[in-house]
């Protein structure tokens, strides 16, 4: 979380801690902090959201090596096992791997995809929006390209890119690295319009605050005013358009390669599990509804911790669904 | 309000000129050209004189803005003359017959005939999706909000959260298991050779049945969407003023309801509808490819696929056209109907 006070008080972050939990005893005083996670807490959605999400990534990740499947060699005599055929519980592909460990698998990939695309998405929507809020001579050509941007069909693009680039990335890069670095950089680099407006509003008003001012007043270079003043104070919008930016990336990742154009077979997504398993829906439909669980209950976490955030962060928005 | 349009048309043509340079751009720097295909038995200067030909040894922007007539200027001539039957392309020096015309290479013939021949499908999914998913959402959503914390609130809340995490991608397969594998109810493709008998009541039940499935799947979701933004919507209503002033002096809530705060409540609702219709596209995309749906979301893929760049030109720029048109829609609506809203 941020401390939005941290910029404006002299105090360091350490004896405002000690502080706050004197303080938070006699129940005089509470930080922002305290104060956003107090009101977090009390979000019944938004702590679902969190326990959700846990088991999800750590199911992800711990889950494919504690069950011991192998997923790498094909073992045709298993094959296409129906669901709940003990040990495979959603059954087996069509080389006789374990559809659940697979799903496992491919939720790593996925949840990557989500997280470092709305990692680059942000850093981009900020960047953007900064530049465009506190220097006019940037404004107008920053938000005409963010409106263009906005006027463009994005999934037909998407897929084109994807087309376009996928193997002269691929042939620098190598294969699974090239396709991961290509498909976060479309993603990132097609999401970050509405981060960049967010923070060019916020910007805008923030520059007319007196403790810019002051700084600009004792000389402060407008980097450093940036990064010091302005980025900080802009951060409680730009948490809550990254939760829900983890949802928009891996919904896109998983459509692009539920069509065919993502992530190649040997490594596999939620997208492209429910793509191999659209073809086999009449023998095992649990192919389908082992990823189909899996991304569906991430995607909600993640709003729904969006939400909880929005309406901690936003004391204005706190009656609003 | 009439200027306002006009002003908004005619800004919109600069920013169609850029996004096709997107569009154009970014697909000129694809690998493949056409002459790829063909067989390996035709000699080198052929292949050549072919690309010569097909004008590929032009100079980037030459190319572009051959391009770009083609799209803004033959095609929607040769729309309306085709429409009204008249023959407007005398006036710009050439013949009805022989006017220039954007090509596929992989059909050999004009690519926005093959857009107009699967553009009925596609209309008929999409907006059959919307409307049903805007009739249902908006009472839903009016009944949550003023009913706010009730159990049918709160289960609409998480029935609402449910329709837009569960992707069309997911939803629409299984529905597939359960509608034509388990239950053989439902046909799992669209028979677009079904020509719609108004007279006849199975040729219409066919219809029915071959659309329910796509159409169900985007009602859900679009009911979603739009349930949770009109509950926000008629929730920020029913704090304002002019609600207590009306309860105040004597009206039923019935007309307190739907005169005041729901038509009020309308108007984001209304914007958001013109805003998401593009959006929708990408979501044809997807349905389309689920049930087999051979509308232009499916003609993208197969034209992706084929490196057929012509089509794949003109659909994306028709996307975006198509966007940039409904932002123009959504911002005229807006101001028709909320009066204190004012163009001059």
């Amino acid at each position: 979380m941020t401390d939005q006070q941290a910029p404006s008080e002299s105090l360091t972050d350490a004896a405002l801690d000690s502080g706050t939990k004197a303080a938070n005893e006699l129940g005089e005083f509470r930080s922002l902090k305290a104060d956003v996670w107090r009101q977090f807490r009390r979000h019944k959605g938004a702590m679902g959201g969190v326990i959700l999400l846990t088991l999800v990534v750590s199911g992800c990740l711990l889950g494919p090596p504690l069950m011991g499947f192998d997923t790498a060699t094909p073992d045709v005599a298993n094959a296409n096992r129906g669901a709940f055929d003990w040990p495979h519980l959603f059954g087996t592909d069509n080389l006789g791997r374990d559809a659940f460990a697979r799903a496992l698998l491919g939720g790593r990939i996925s949840l990557a995809v989500g997280f470092v695309a709305m990692a680059v998405s942000i850093i981009v929507g900020v960047l953007i929006g900064v530049f465009a809020g506190y220097f006019r001579w940037l404004d107008s050509p920053l938000m005409r390209l963010t409106d263009l941007f906005l006027s463009l069909p994005l999934l037909p693009i998407l897929l084109v890119t994807v087309v376009l680039f996928r193997d002269p990335v691929q042939d620098r890069l190598g294969d699974n690295l090239g396709i991961f670095v290509l498909m976060v950089a479309i993603i990132g680099g097609t999401s970050w319009m509405s981060t960049a407006r967010i923070v060019r509003g916020e910007v805008l008003s923030i520059k007319q605050e007196e403790f810019i001012l002051a700084s600009r007043s004792i000389g402060t270079r407008p980097w450093v005013i940036i990064m010091k003043h302005v980025v900080p104070n802009v951060m409680s919008p730009v948490i809550v358009a990254a939760s829900l930016g983890i949802a928009v990336a891996i919904l896109t990742e998983s459509a692009v390669s539920f069509l065919g154009l993502g992530f190649p077979l040997d490594l596999p997504t939620w997208g492209k599990l429910l793509d191999e398993a659209k073809d086999r829906i009449s023998l095992n439909v649990w192919l389908t509804i082992g990823p189909g669980i899996l991304l569906s209950a991430t995607v909600m976490s993640v709003n729904l911790i969006g939400d909880g955030l929005r309406d901690a962060l936003d004391p204005q928005g706190r009656s609003k669904g | 309000m009439l200027q306002y349009i006009f002003r908004r048309l005619a800004l919109s043509i600069p920013t169609l000129i850029a996004i096709s340079l997107v569009v154009f751009g970014l697909l000129d720097l694809a690998p493949g050209d056409p002459t790829s295909q063909l067989p390996l038995t035709i000699p080198m200067e052929m292949r050549e004189n072919i690309r010569e030909s097909l004008g590929f040894n032009d100079p980037f922007i030459i190319r572009w803005l051959n391009w770009l007539e083609l799209m803004m200027v033959n095609e929607p001539i040769h729309l309306i003359d085709s429409k009204v039957g008249v023959c407007l392309s005398d006036m710009w020096g050439s013949d009805c017959a022989t006017a220039d015309r954007i090509i596929s290479w992989q059909s050999r013939s004009p690519a926005l005939d093959t857009v107009y021949e699967r553009l009925p499908q596609t209309v008929w999914t999409l907006g059959l999706g919307l409307l049903f998913g805007v009739i249902i959402a908006v009472p839903i959503g009016t009944l949550q909000a003023y009913r706010q914390y009730s159990w049918f609130d709160n289960i609409g809340t998480v029935v609402t959260m449910l329709g837009y995490s569960v992707p069309v991608f997911v939803i629409g397969p299984i529905f597939i298991w359960l509608f034509s594998v388990q239950n053989q109810w439902l046909p799992t493709f669209y028979t677009t050779t079904h020509d719609v008998q108004w007279s006849s009541w199975s040729s219409i039940w066919f219809q029915i049945k071959q659309l329910l499935m796509p159409v169900t799947v985007l009602t859900l979701f679009n009911a979603a969407t739009f349930g949770r933004f009109a509950r926000a919507s008629v929730l920020e209503n029913l704090n304002e003023g002019y609600v207590r002033t009306a309860r105040a002096k004597g009206l039923s809530e019935a007309v307190v309801m739907n005169r005041h705060v729901v038509r009020n409540s309308l108007i984001p609702v209304v914007t958001l509808l013109a805003l998401s219709i593009p959006g929708i596209f990408s979501g044809a995309i997807i349905t389309e490819n689920i049930f087999r749906i051979n509308g232009l979301g499916q003609l993208l893929l197969l034209s992706i696929g084929q490196n057929d760049l012509p089509m794949v030109q003109s659909l994306v720029f028709i996307f975006a056209a198509l966007t940039v048109l409904f932002n123009i829609v959504a911002d005229v609506l807006y101001g028709v109907l909320d009066p204190r809203i004012r163009y001059d």
